[in-house]
């Protein structure tokens, strides 16, 4: 049986992990190589590397890391941050990503889906969808939930496995930074209508949102980053208290 | 010095970091002499086994490879390919290992959602009691080994996990050194025969786990 996944998401601009990282009490932002070997020698079974670099230098020397990375650490990572064409999807799997991850760019143009599935397989392919309720519906937003779509949730995330997504990362922007829980009826909802895999993400403040998410909300993995990075817990005992409640992880 | 078979099986970079990670000299080859001269070879292999056995035919390296001594070790299609058979083409294989690849059953297919039994809440969750089947193709992700047999898993124990990425699974067989299950499918996640080694699974990217079976094979 598959496990289900942790995965801390790391913020990376202009090449240094932003953001502070709390590990054993020491604050640090820096070094995103030696952070993601940290978070892989703690059990994380995959790393998230989200670029929010503004600027066309601040992306080239994103792509220089994601090789030190995959130079770096043992375990499967996933890119994503301005990948707009097949170019940047070429670009980054050549640096060594296991996966790439598109949100804006596959809702102004979801053929992009499908050329960059069809090239590099589906397993290459994550659409992550930030979506918020709007007027009792799940909308689909960019530019961090500040700008909303046309999109709908469930049909968007559809759309995109039709169109050859291998997984959806969904962040509900309502419960983001919250830090009361994940968003657990539509991530449900999601997995219940998807045969690809889901990660939840947004509203983790505990480990028992962990474990409701992974169990009630259905998700396959569960993206977190803020109570990693100040060690508010820790993926050895996140995990154990998982298997504890009969969930099946990667010990 | 390893030789990694170079026939354009697609992206091997992470087989190249594993192995550099570990401090070992590699080269990607495929210069039959170098392949000749090395002390280990690996057969890498990413995406279509039909499309990567037709460039290993046209390479002309079958015959070098099957009169190899050495340990040699097939990686995720690398091991694929090195199968009597694929249902992927379909196409015939090199023949070095007793087992069949064949396609994990589609969605609708499979059992339902058996991981989750008695995880739900009894009442009405969202989505809980659907159709929806539980063993999603491609099989992806960390999944536990079991049967595990030889020197390529010293230092390891059964329930450990690895991490797979593919749709096509190798049978059981009398090769068969490790197994993994998937949904109701229980397939060899490792196989040997004589000093052929392959794994379905990606040792390069499995943690320290796939750390431990690559430097048992380099110490084979």
């Amino acid at each position: 049986m598959v496990a289900k996944r942790i995965i801390p998401c790391l913020d990376v601009k202009d090449g240094q992990v932003v953001k502070g990282i709390n590990f054993l009490g020491l604050k640090e932002v820096g070094d995103a190589v030696e952070m993601g070997r940290r978070y892989s020698a703690q059990g994380a079974d995959e790393l998230v590397y989200l670029d929010v670099s503004a600027t066309f230098e601040g992306r080239r020397t994103f792509v220089d890391l994601v090789s030190k990375i995959a130079s770096g650490i043992d375990i499967p990572f996933t890119v994503g941050g301005g990948i707009a064409s097949l170019d940047d999807a070429a670009r980054l799997l050549d640096a060594g990503a296991d996966k790439v991850s598109l949100n804006s760019a596959a809702i102004a143009d979801p053929s992009l889906i499908s050329r960059i599935a069809s090239r590099y397989g589906s397993q290459f392919v994550v659409i992550a969808i930030d979506a918020r309720q709007l007027d009792g519906r799940w909308m689909a937003t960019t530019h961090g939930g500040h700008v909303p779509t046309d999109r709908e949730l469930f049909s968007w995330a559809q759309e995109a496995q039709e169109r050859g997504a291998g997984e959806i990362l969904f962040t509900s922007m309502d419960h983001d930074g919250t830090r009361t829980g994940y968003a657990l009826e539509a991530t449900a909802r999601l997995c219940g209508i998807l045969s690809i895999p889901v990660i939840a993400s947004g509203g983790a403040g505990s480990i028992g949102h962990i474990r409701e998410v992974l169990t009630a909300g259905q998700a396959d993995a569960a993206l977190a980053a803020s109570i990693f990075h100040y060690g508010q817990i820790t993926i050895p005992e996140l995990k154990r208290e998982l298997a504890a409640a009969g969930i099946p992880v990667r010990l | 010095m390893i030789a990694i078979i170079d026939y354009n099986a697609g992206n091997i970079r992470s087989v190249e970091n594993a192995l550099s990670r570990l401090g070992c000299e590699y080269v990607l080859t495929a210069d039959p002499a170098v392949i000749r001269a090395a002390d280990k070879v690996i057969l890498p292999g990413v995406g279509n086994a039909a499309a990567a056995v037709a460039e290993l035919r046209r390479s002309g390296l079958v015959p070098l490879i099957r009169s190899l001594r050495k340990p040699v070790l097939g990686i995720c299609v690398g091991l694929q390919v090195l199968c009597r058979d694929s249902e992927e083409g379909p196409c015939e294989g090199i023949g070095l290992f007793d087992a069949h690849v064949r396609r994990f059953p589609g969605a609708g297919a499979v059992s339902k959602k058996e991981s989750l039994r008695g995880m739900l809440p009894a009442t009405d969750s969202p989505g809980a009691g659907d159709e929806r089947p539980v063993a999603k193709v491609p099989h992806m992700g960390w999944n536990a080994l079991g049967n595990l047999d030889g020197k390529l898993f010293a230092g390891l124990q059964g329930g450990c996990h690895v991490y797979f990425v593919h749709s096509y699974y190798p049978t059981l067989g009398p090769d068969t050194i490790a197994t993994c299950r998937h949904g109701d499918t229980l397939f060899s996640a490792a196989l040997r025969y004589e000093n052929f080694y392959g794994t379905q699974f990606h040792p390069e990217k499995s943690g320290a786990v796939g750390g431990q079976i690559l430097r048992n094979f380099l110490t084979l």
